[in-house]
């Protein structure tokens, strides 16, 4: 089984959330997918066996066969060529990889080149099996390096997937495919507004979600109503506690020094199941 | 009235350290500013602002492959050639996975495929009792959050021109890719947010690397420093070495999620707060870089 976590709203507690149920659950395989500022090894401080480069490709010119025709500029839906009289520039930060320039090209002047954007690093920590990702500080794209990290799910175990904050293409990479997808929300105005756009691409792709309402008692009780409005199931709340906040502060995960949370995430984690199941 | 125009950008590389709060204090504080909130997908500022909109912009980010049955003779020659998997086993376009390159279209011996634009968002220009505001919203689960950043940039540099308006404040968004990339390039300052933790000192170091890669001086706010001191210590001894400026630390104050409860920012919420004046010292600093 796949669990995703997400939320729209950073700073909501999903990597507090995923390391969390690792740690309380068995066979666990937990892929970090925020690879812009992957943080669940800062937690979980585990030891690394493999690294791997996730590379892209990108698009070579041979200037001696090239007649600068423009056909793979005009083409280019990404604006990563510009052609010149002379010359042919390319800009692989804008290129996606598609590879519609070659086969656009009469002369037969295009070969792709790798370029290496990211790496995946693989390691244990205990009993779980960590994936996560690091895109290369100035790269733009992340989807990359997500897919790359996607690719090592073991679907035999437990897969939890930790994923990037926002509501666009990186979040749906990471939570595409999952069978389901735990929200992560902040019980204040900013954590509804986030919360409610995070439902909507949930329902676009098909997800079955529920909450996960962390530090509880900060704000209002808006997100509670909301969710009783639409009848998504609160499956949690972890409250505003000076010591889980001080505990995550140093790199420590709380069910480590509150082993009665681990039944907590347990309970959480049959009745995701049993929804699954349903 | 001849000032140069300066941009300050609030960034953070993770999310939830308080830039939204800071950027909504700072335009109340600021005069006369064009304020920009550049996460377009989960944009909270608005929230704080309360903006009127007065412009609405269609955002026509990417485009999606639209498969005519009637013309397709199921060769699975786009199938094929998909590099993103956005076409499935009964040659459907998976609206999701298609990242609108058009390759499908070229390798269709049928005509059967073609591009159609799509809307993937809208642009706003607002007005607030502070400012000026530029903004937008990306649809949910759509691609191509930089391009409505640049989009949300320019209008700002416009009305900033308009208005002669010298300072524009962006509240950034959150990680170091391409929304994040389109909110700092070119701006003058850089002001990134973080909390004594270990996940916010992890993540200050990769987005400093950012700014440094595209040469924008930063400064860095320790938010909520008091809630592990000895870790605002290491973000100090790291700053200090690697020469960037800590320009301000905030107390963590309970006061802040209550004026965002009530819509306010914080300065005006409780101005008599200590976090309020930090805020005020904060902002100071900033402007005289």
């Amino acid at each position: 089984m796949i669990v995703s976590i997400a939320s729209g709203k950073g700073g909501t507690g999903k990597t507090t959330i995923a390391v969390n149920m690792a740690l309380s659950l068995k066979d666990v395989q937990l892929l970090d997918c925020d690879v812009e500022e992957p943080n669940a090894h800062l937690l979980l401080h585990p030891k690394i066996n493999k690294v791997k480069p996730v590379y892209v490709s990108t698009p070579q010119i041979n200037e001696e066969l090239c007649d600068h025709c423009g056909k793979c500029s005009e083409f280019c839906e990404y604006n990563a060529l510009f052609v010149s009289s002379e010359k042919v520039l390319v800009f692989p930060e804008l290129c996606h990889s598609c590879g519609g320039c070659m086969i656009v090209c009469p002369k037969k002047a295009i070969t792709e080149r790798k370029r290496k954007i990211g790496t995946v690093k693989m390691g244990v920590a205990g009993d779980i099996e960590l994936v996560y990702g690091e895109l290369k500080v100035s790269e733009p794209m992340p989807v990359p390096v997500i897919k790359e990290v996607k690719k090592q799910i073991k679907d035999y175990k437990t897969v939890i997937i930790d994923s990037p904050p926002g509501t666009s293409c990186p979040v749906i990479e990471s939570v595409y495919k999952s069978d389901y997808c735990i929200l992560a929300a902040e019980p204040t105005p900013f954590g509804l507004h986030d919360l409610r756009i995070t439902v909507q691409v949930l329902e676009k792709i098909k997800i079955p979600f529920g909450v996960v309402i962390n530090r509880a008692e900060i704000g209002d009780r808006k997100v509670y109503e909301y969710c009783k409005e639409k009848g998504i199931p609160i499956l949690l709340e972890i409250p505003f506690q000076r010591r889980i906040a001080e505990l995550y502060s140093r790199g420590i995960s709380f069910t480590a020094e509150m082993p009665e949370w681990k039944v907590r995430f347990q309970k959480l984690f049959d009745e995701i199941k049993e929804c699954v199941n349903r | 009235m001849c000032k140069p125009l300066k941009q300050i950008v609030v960034v953070s590389g993770k999310g939830g350290t308080g830039k939204t709060t800071i950027t909504a204090s700072f335009a109340a504080l600021a005069q006369d500013i064009v304020v920009v909130d550049c996460d377009v997908d989960a944009s909270d500022l608005h929230l704080l602002l309360h903006p009127q909109i007065i412009q609405t912009i269609e955002f026509k980010g990417s485009k999606l492959a639209v498969m005519d049955k009637t013309k397709c003779a199921e060769c699975g020659l786009c199938k094929d050639a998909c590099r993103f998997d956005a076409i499935n086993d009964n040659f459907e376009v998976n609206p999701f996975l298609c990242e609108g390159c058009g390759v499908c279209v070229v390798v269709c011996p049928k005509g059967a495929l073609h591009l159609a634009e799509r809307v993937s968002g809208y642009a706003f220009i607002s007005k607030t009792k502070y400012g000026t505001m530029s903004h937008a919203r990306l649809n949910p689960g759509e691609a191509n959050s930089g391009k409505l950043v640049t989009l949300v940039r320019h209008n700002a540099r416009q009305i900033a021109e308009k208005e002669k308006c010298n300072l524009i404040l962006i509240d950034g968004p959150p990680g170091i890719g391409c929304p994040v990339i389109a909110s700092v390039s070119g701006v003058d300052v850089g002001l990134v947010v973080t909390e004594p933790t270990m996940s916010g000192i992890h993540d200050l170091k990769r987005v400093l690397r950012l700014l440094d890669h595209f040469q924008i001086p930063s400064l860095v706010c320790i938010n909520k420093y008091d809630i592990n001191r000895k870790n605002s210590e290491k973000i100090m001894k790291f700053c200090e070495k690697t020469d960037v400026k800590v320009a301000g630390k905030l107390s963590f104050n309970p006061v802040v999620t209550e004026a965002m409860v009530n819509g306010k920012t914080v300065v005006e919420y409780s101005p008599e707060s200590m976090v309020s004046h930090e805020i005020k010292r904060l902002w100071e600093a900033l402007l005289h870089v």
